[in-house]
């Protein structure tokens, strides 16, 4: 009696171990794994767009799942023009260097290779009027109710008749002096609180603004409102995106 | 002589085990975020009794000039902690492990009694399963903050596309704010947690890698069975 006793104290202590053993040696190799897999992600070379390649696919699978649930229909939430703060945070000046004239300034559309729409505030003045008043959102995490004026950007498409234009996936804007430049996706471009802007509570917006035309779109981050518009043109591929370039998410959609 | 009691099944371990280390990286990813807009703080009028962060803590940690860094790595881990998350709650449904883990009316009596009991207040602790009355209600209530993450921070990231969801959180910037309070709130869950650990001692923690605990029992019991496949009570 006192064997068998013995016996199956041998055998529990015994399986205690083996399974504690086991547990364990599959507990460190998991937590090895883990260090390493996460070390191999962190240390990914990202000498060309800042962001590991990994994670940079990662953000464009995000793109593409919340691009299926993207609906023009869904506008900012509207606020009261009494709503909007009297001074707008001003948070970038890439691109912005200098004092604008209007008198030298064009806004050049380039429709197709070689053949450029060249027009001046007026001629964007002379289309019907937009407001909007939102709450801009900077990819900082700050955000800011904000009152602009200007032209929608799908009234604007329609007037100078740029159908085969609005069929193209994406719309690239470049500052004058090229130092700024933004990609943006077509529905996102022609949901209709997205303006070509003028007007920043109910005056010619200030030369740090973005003097005389800017981008106002509500559905992106600030990061994607390009200031002092020179070139705007339309491309199937991914136009160019300073921020882009420097780690930041291209879609950028609210 | 010792003999073998299960406690926590396998996939539990796996659950426990894998959101420890994607939280931590949900937290620090989202410090590098938060660091661009810091504005939350203790205190009231002119008065501030703790700034979220002191600039010691941002160094210490290597926080400053990374957002675009920190939104890069949360919204790639956003996805395991959600899918881990996800996969848990659906697990302990199915298996019948909520029972373990879901207060019941007598929870919130005995936790309070578990905590005096805790603090060397109360010589007795009120009679329990696998887990007492205040784990009970601890580890249901990480579970319905976590479901609070995923819904405020969705409606910081989606604000427009989920513009009903934003709503419900109060607004853009009261999500904001919810999304960090619970960050908190894991941190606070997360000391205790490992306070209580180290108190309960050696044979209760590795019982989350191993799945049992060892328990003494009298020689002349020697004949109940070595490996008792269900929870002792």
């Amino acid at each position: 009696m006192k064997n068998i006793s013995d016996n199956t104290k041998r055998t529990v202590q015994r399986e205690i171990k083996r399974r504690t053993v086991i547990s364990f040696s599959v507990f460190f190799l998991c937590v090895a794994c883990g260090i390493f897999l996460f070390a191999r992600l962190y240390n990914e070379p990202t000498s060309a767009d800042n962001v590991q390649p990994t994670l940079r696919k990662a953000l464009k699978v995000n793109e593409k799942i919340f691009s299926l649930f993207y609906s023009k229909a869904r506008q900012a939430k509207a606020f009261k023009k009494s709503d909007a703060v009297a001074t707008v945070r001003v948070n970038g000046g890439a691109g912005m260097d200098g004092i604008l004239d209007t008198a030298t300034w064009r806004l050049k559309v380039a429709r197709a290779p070689g053949d450029t729409l060249t027009l001046t505030l007026d001629d964007i003045k002379a289309l019907p009027k937009t407001e909007v008043v939102f709450d801009f959102k900077c990819v900082e995490g700050w955000s800011q109710v904000t009152y602009w004026g200007g032209v929608r950007f799908s009234d604007f498409m329609k007037k100078y008749n740029l159908v085969t234009q609005s069929s193209m996936k994406y719309v690239g804007m470049i500052t004058p002096d090229a130092e700024y430049y933004v990609g943006n996706d077509m529905p996102s471009m022609m949901q209709p609180q997205t303006l070509l802007c003028y007007e920043m509570n109910g005056k010619p917006i200030p030369q740090n603004q973005g003097y005389p035309l800017r981008l106002i779109i509500p559905v992106k981050y600030g990061i994607k409102h390009l200031k002092r518009i020179g070139v705007m043109y339309f491309s199937n591929d991914k136009p160019a995106d300073y921020w882009a370039e420097r780690g930041y998410d291209y879609y950028s959609g609210l | 002589m010792k003999r073998i009691v299960k406690k926590h099944p396998l996939a539990i371990r796996w659950f426990h085990w894998i959101n420890f280390p994607v939280l931590t990286i949900m937290i620090w990813s989202g410090l590098l975020i938060y660091w661009a807009n810091d504005v939350y703080r203790l205190g009231w009028g002119d008065k501030t009794l703790l700034k979220f962060f002191p600039q010691s803590f941002y160094d210490a940690l290597h926080i400053p000039f990374h957002l675009s860094t920190g939104m890069a790595f949360h919204f790639f881990f956003m996805w395991l902690f959600f899918f881990n998350g996800f996969l848990y709650v659906l697990y302990t449904i199915f298996s019948g492990e909520w029972r373990f883990l879901a207060p019941n009316r007598h929870s919130f009596k005995e936790a309070w009694q578990v905590v005096l009991h805790d603090l060397h207040i109360r010589k007795t602790a009120p009679p329990q399963s696998k887990y007492n009355a205040a784990q009970r209600i601890a580890y249901t209530s990480i579970v319905v903050m976590g479901f609070g993450s995923i819904i405020t921070g969705l409606a910081i990231y989606k604000p427009i596309q989920l513009n009903w969801l934003c709503a419900i959180c109060g607004g853009y910037e009261a999500a904001r704010i919810e999304h960090f309070i619970l960050t908190l709130g894991y941190v606070l869950f997360f000391l205790v947690h490992v306070i209580q650990v180290i108190l309960a001692g050696w044979n209760n923690f590795q019982a989350m890698v191993t799945g049992f605990e060892t328990e003494k029992i009298e020689e002349e019991k020697s004949t109940a069975p070595e490996i008792i496949e269900t929870p002792g009570t």
